[in-house]
């Protein structure tokens, strides 16, 4: 009987925090609407999230492209296709890579930041200030960060992108010799509009995730420093996994 | 009494964690005066005061603010009973990433009442009132303990509350810093005529600073009176929790 009691308190414990985490992702997008609107703050938060994850992305992605280009190069030349090497790189960037390894580095980067900043703004009861003050810490603290996630994760996700295709020529034609011309050419007749329609899709929904899921760890993080360690820990977890999870679900729809 | 009453809390129950933190606190708060609630660590003094501001809601009873019941009001009332209040918190709650200047000038700018010549006019004024007249470019990580409860209490004094709530005001600080922060409460006090609530266990300094005092005892309010009578109870409980201090200081 306590086995079952206990299988059920989770469950309902579970759920509980689902509904607690969709009232608070709706709450958070309920206030962008209500003046005064933050117009500094969203700023200062995609300096923070956008424009300060520029470099690791172009790091990443310029490497993604490069090993795309590698490994593309080794299995279409059995086939003597190499010709076909720049819609290889270019159709699993758009698509798949770049919104989805953009968005776990993001995650990383700026996710984590953003729940220790808000957890420790809980924990000091800088938030508690906040509503003494009678200003509402979600319109205050989580509005701007959600815009700004919502806004800089796409732009990334682009960069991500048109770095990694440079990457893949960089090695294709650079490194083994694959034409230029038909490296872009062969582009241009397999990237579809579909194609960067569904990778904006998926970048715009990876930049709610993120900021969903890091800030409401952070605004419910346990009064301690333990909590706090723990918070930030599940926050890059449980949001990478969303991503990954949410990507297969977005492409089968999509497909 | 025959002051009037500002606050008034009725058979205010709160569990926390499975564990019954208040068991039917009543309580009356007169208006204009300092009223300081003491009581052992652990008995609920802060959850108490959280209750007053709204951060927390009852599980069962009444909080009344100039008598409207804040415990089962709509948050958009809720804040706008809370521009009545400020509060002083147990660590300053300084926003760290704003110095000293922008975390009192904040609620202004915030609220947009003021001009920010205004702004800039009366943050000074404020700073030079806590005693912070040329700390207003420091960040609080550069504050000693004393130094970021007067920027709190700057911030909190700011809007010109009608209610100042204050969470263990002199925790945390020494004997000669925590005898500064009382008077100049004190001193605010004076100036600006609000409501004071402290929460605090510094027994016996708060009783001359103290227009009344109450204790929490077991969830419950044990005894409120005037500061004066408040040492004279004979209650053995009341006895015991403020002559502990005494007998510390004789020896």
């Amino acid at each position: 009987m306590n086995l079952i009691q206990g299988i059920g308190a989770r469950v309902v414990a579970q759920i509980e925090e689902m509904g607690a985490m969709l009232l608070f992702l709706l709450r958070s997008f309920g206030w962008l609407f209500q003046p005064p609107f933050r117009l500094f703050q969203i700023i200062k938060q995609m300096h923070f999230i956008g424009f300060k994850s520029t470099f690791v992305v172009i790091l990443t992605a310029l490497f993604t492209g490069m090993v795309l280009a590698l490994q593309g190069y080794y299995s279409l030349r059995k086939f003597g296709s190499e010709g076909l090497l720049g819609s290889a790189v270019a159709l699993s960037m758009i698509r798949e890579l770049g919104p989805v390894l953009a968005s776990l580095m993001v995650t990383a980067r700026a996710g984590s930041a953003m729940t220790a900043e808000i957890g420790i703004m809980r924990i000091t009861e800088q938030i508690d200030a906040l509503e003494t003050m009678a200003i509402n810490s979600l319109h205050y603290l989580i509005t701007p960060k959600m815009v700004a996630s919502l806004i800089s994760v796409p732009l990334l996700v682009a960069l991500f992108d048109v770095v990694g295709i440079g990457g893949g020529y960089l090695v294709g034609v650079n490194l083994l010799g694959v034409s230029g011309g038909s490296y872009w050419s062969s582009i241009e007749s397999a990237v579809e509009w579909e194609d960067v329609y569904g990778g904006i899709l998926k970048s715009i929904s990876f930049g709610i995730i993120i900021s969903w899921v890091c800030c409401y760890k952070g605004y419910f993080t346990k009064m301690s420093a333990e909590g706090l360690g723990k918070a930030t820990t599940e926050s890059v977890v449980l949001a990478s996994v969303l991503i990954l999870m949410w990507d297969y679900v977005l492409t089968s729809i999509l497909l | 009494m025959g002051t009037p009453i500002i606050i008034q809390l009725k058979g205010v129950e709160k569990t926390l964690g499975g564990q019954p933190v208040l068991r039917g606190v009543d309580l009356a708060i007169p208006k204009g005066d300092i009223t300081t609630i003491i009581g052992p660590s652990g008995e609920g003094k802060s959850v108490l005061l959280k209750h007053i501001i709204g951060l927390m809601r009852p599980d069962r009873g009444q909080v009344l603010v100039d008598g409207v019941n804040i415990a089962q009001i709509h948050d958009r009332e809720l804040n706008q009973i809370r521009k009545k209040f400020s509060m002083l918190f147990q660590s300053a709650a300084l926003f760290d990433s704003m110095d000293v200047f922008d975390n009192v000038a904040f609620p202004l700018r915030e609220k947009r009442l003021v001009s920010e010549s205004d702004v800039q006019r009366y943050v000074p004024e404020m700073l030079e009132r806590v005693g912070l007249g040329k700390m207003g470019h420091k960040f609080p990580a550069e504050l000693s303990g004393g130094m970021k409860k007067r920027a709190g209490l700057a911030r909190a004094l700011v809007m010109g509350p009608e209610i100042i709530l204050f969470d263990e005001p002199t925790t945390g600080l020494d004997p000669l810093m925590a005898h500064a922060i009382h008077d100049l409460i004190l001193a605010m006090h004076k100036t600006f005529g609000f409501t004071g609530i402290m929460v605090s266990h510094e027994i016996p300094r708060i009783f001359p600073i103290s227009d009344w005092v109450a204790m929490l005892k077991n969830g419950k309010i044990l005894a409120m009176e005037r500061s004066e009578e408040f040492q004279r109870l004979s209650d053995p409980l009341v006895r015991e929790f403020i002559s502990v201090p005494d007998a510390m200081a004789t020896t």
